[in-house]
């Protein structure tokens, strides 16, 4: 970085980045950008509006929401992706969201069923060739507990009636058929898929009063909503919970089922971790049973200790006293055992972080843990209100984009040159090309998980591998 | 003599399906080779150059050997009256589907088999009701259809739809070269009908190319399902037919439409005495009691 002060530096840069777009254009951009001092108590960024044209985004669409994210991950449920047969196929298996067992007997997750539309039933509509499609899987598949139709966009723009078919197979095969009207082309963002999903798990699971397993009534039953479990986070998330004296009875979506999801109403807490995608829900179902909810973040340790406090604050003494005492006697030893080893080697190092729409304000104070500061962020399809959270996190001055896109990107790295970028798939080679370390922070580049005591240290190792692998020191980058 | 690309559009049950038959049928007796292309899923637009009800229709084949790349042209061209090719569409039930979609696969379907390529004079597309999507536009895009002819008459709602119709035609103008042929007045009894449709004409830059009077000897020949022409020949009504038909062959008035709004459309129905003025000052109010 240059001499000049953080702060004027960067808003050269978003000046110089202004300046390369149209009057139109840089006039929404503008809107998007903005440079956060320490002290900044706002963050005056409009979101979750339309992208500009032109621009090459890293957003998704309402379907890749709704099926890659909420509902993907619900192991014992067939989910299909009615429509033509790209939009199933392109995003099996992505998001790599773990779940415990058989393939094809009690796991559907790794599989790709779609109802492959073609021409006839454009024409003619697919209602019926849906009706059989959900038969024939119920028969292939006889144990599983409930089917999702996850609409594509042509089933929009002919209007079938997949309601009407959810009701009447649901009748036939006697489990929850729940139709999901993600049409890609719907809202700004995967953003709204999320919503719409969360709303059809309100509307044809909690609202049909779909029952879950029984469960031993405890006042230390909890939910552990929002966590996708991806390269097993919930896994080591629920091991936290549990050693602190809580009982999870439902974890959900990652490697959950549809007895979990249902039994989210008889928790005491729900204990939300990824706000932007389920929160809907979570309001719902406080509103209508009167189960309180509770942000946390389980990134790195000083956040894992402040969210265990948090949320043992919602229980009594007995769970607080046993909350510290493993802080304490386990979790804080490996906490310093973690840091003194992986601090040296990144203390200092500066790092981008661009992905959805909750990730990069938890993943910051674990980054900050082992030295790195955060200089550049943003989110892909976050709303007002994630800004709003962001600050909270932030602790240096920072360079805030909202939706960014390819062109900002490439003046980003040109000016700041980052020690290491977090990001997508699609910036990952871009990047690396330039000669900057990268880590694909959306399933965690085949690695994790992140989440929890077990997560924080691979996370640390992972990041210690990506800036100091020794591949970048091979590599002279264009301005050295 | 070129391939001449006509089509016929109009609101839905003002007898476009029956005109264009009837003066299709009188223009094959002049020695014209005709094709006609029926572009409605109810496929009922060769009715009665074929003596039957539906024929196997370009969509429901389609769907029953798997995809339209499996059909031949052999399977869907039947051949009826005075030896007119007759093709039908096809689609889905009313309330599913897509049947806009039906029209743009049929119609590229017919396209890459070479259907066009054989030696005719005309290919006629009957078209239903409104241009309500895209696909239902498909025979005025580009290449295809290249004079429109709007059935009409002196009812309010039939001549909302020519106007709706020719906007469509507008919108296609100068991207496909489509153009405007005439207005078809298919005789309704309504007041001052021919006046009316002139006058309708001359505002949207178009002629009425024909008063094709209401006779009784149709709903005869429908009910065999036969076109007046072949069903009477001598009557008067097959003669009415003969005219449009040599009009339409002698046609040089193709015109870029010019829609009217909405406003100016009322205006020219009260000028007509159609409907009276409305009396601004009691919109909204409540009764006084």
């Amino acid at each position: 970085m240059s001499g000049k002060n953080v702060h004027e530096h960067g808003v050269e840069v978003m000046e110089e980045i202004l300046d390369g777009y149209n009057d139109a254009t840089a006039k929404d951009r503008k809107k998007k950008i903005e440079v956060v001092k320490a002290e900044d108590v706002k963050c005056g960024i409009n979101s979750n509006r339309k992208i500009r044209p032109g621009v090459m985004s890293m957003r998704g669409c309402a379907y890749a929401g709704a099926k890659g994210v909420v509902f993907g991950p619900i192991k014992d449920m067939i989910h299909i992706s009615h429509g033509p047969v790209g939009c199933g196929q392109y995003s099996w298996s992505a998001r790599r969201n773990f779940a415990n067992g058989i393939p094809g007997i009690s796991n559907f997750v790794t599989m790709q069923i779609t109802s492959d539309f073609q021409e006839k039933d454009i024409v003619f509509g697919g209602d019926k060739m849906l009706t059989n499609l959900i038969r024939e899987a119920d028969q292939l598949f006889p144990l599983n507990k409930g089917v999702s139709v996850l609409s594509e966009c042509p089933i929009g723009l002919i209007g079938d009636d997949i309601e009407a078919v959810s009701r009447a197979t649901s009748a036939e095969i006697g489990k929850p058929v729940v139709p999901c009207r993600c049409e890609g082309f719907r809202g700004v963002s995967q953003s709204l898929g999320h919503h719409i999903a969360n709303d059809s798990l309100r509307d044809w699971i909690y609202e049909k009063d779909v029952k879950g397993v029984e469960i031993e009534d405890s006042p230390y039953n909890v939910a552990l909503l929002a966590d996708y479990n991806i390269g097993g986070d919930a896994w080591s998330s629920r091991k936290i919970l549990e050693e602190m004296g809580l009982n999870v009875i439902s974890q959900s979506t990652g490697d959950s089922t549809v007895s979990e999801i249902a039994n989210l109403t008889k928790a005491k807490v729900i204990l939300l971790h990824c706000y932007r995608s389920m929160n809907y829900i979570s309001r719902y179902v406080e509103e209508k049973f009167g189960i309180p909810w509770v942000e946390f973040n389980f990134f790195g340790p000083t956040q894992i200790i402040k969210s265990m406090r948090k949320i043992a604050s919602h229980f009594d003494e007995k769970i607080q006293q046993q909350t510290e005492k493993i802080i304490a006697e386990k979790y804080q030893p490996q906490f310093d055992e973690i840091v003194s080893k992986f601090k040296p080697r990144l203390d200092g190092k500066n790092c981008m972080l661009f992905v959805g729409g909750l990730r990069p304000r938890h993943i910051i104070p674990a980054f900050r843990d082992l030295g790195v500061q955060v200089v550049i962020t943003g989110y892909e399809f976050a709303h007002n209100d994630d800004y709003a959270r962001t600050l909270e996190y932030v602790e240096n001055t920072t360079f805030i984009v909202d939706d960014m896109n390819e062109y900002e990107m490439e003046k980003l790295l040109e000016n700041f040159k980052p020690d290491l970028v977090g990001s997508g798939i699609k910036e990952k080679y871009s990047t690396q090309k330039q000669g900057i370390p990268f880590r694909q922070m959306h399933s965690w580049d085949y690695s994790g998980p992140y989440h929890g005591v077990d997560g924080f240290k691979v996370f640390a190792r992972d990041m210690d591998m990506a800036v100091n692998g020794a591949i970048w020191k091979k590599i002279t980058p264009p301005w050295k | 003599m070129a391939l001449r690309q006509i089509a016929f559009y109009g609101k839905g049950g003002i007898g476009k399906s029956t005109t264009s038959q009837n003066t299709l049928a009188a223009m094959a007796e002049m020695g014209k080779k005709i094709m006609i292309v029926g572009c409605d899923p109810k496929a009922d637009s060769t009715r009665l150059i074929l003596h039957a009800k539906a024929q196997a229709t370009i969509m429901e084949l389609a769907a029953e050997v798997g995809s339209v790349e499996d059909l031949e042209l052999d399977d869907v061209l039947k051949t009826g009256f005075l030896d007119i090719r007759c093709v039908e569409a096809g689609g889905p039930e009313p309330g599913v589907g897509c049947a806009g979609r039906g029209v743009i696969t049929a119609i590229n379907f017919l396209e890459e088999e070479g259907a066009y390529e054989e030696d005719l004079d005309f290919v006629s597309y009957d078209v239903l009701g409104d241009v309500v999507c895209g696909g239902f536009a498909m025979p005025i895009r580009e290449g295809k259809a290249q004079e429109i002819y709007i059935v009409t008459s002196g009812e309010m709602m039939a001549m909302y739809a020519a106007n709706n119709i020719s906007k469509g035609i507008l919108k296609y103008a100068n991207s496909g070269g489509v153009r405007l042929g005439g207005l078809i007045c298919n005789e309704r009894q309504t007041d001052r009908e021919d006046e009316l449709i002139t006058a309708l004409a001359t505002k949207i830059n178009t002629q009425m190319i024909h008063f094709v009077p209401r006779n009784n000897i149709v709903q005869h020949a429908e009910l065999r399902r036969m076109t007046c022409v072949e069903y009477d020949p001598n009557c008067s009504q097959s003669n009415e037919y003969r005219t449009l038909a040599t009009k339409i062959i002698n046609n040089k008035m193709l015109n870029i439409p010019t829609p009217v709004s909405m406003q100016e459309l009322e205006d020219l129905l009260m000028e007509f005495g159609i409907i009276k003025e409305e009396d601004e000052s009691i919109v909204g109010q409540k009764k006084v009691s």
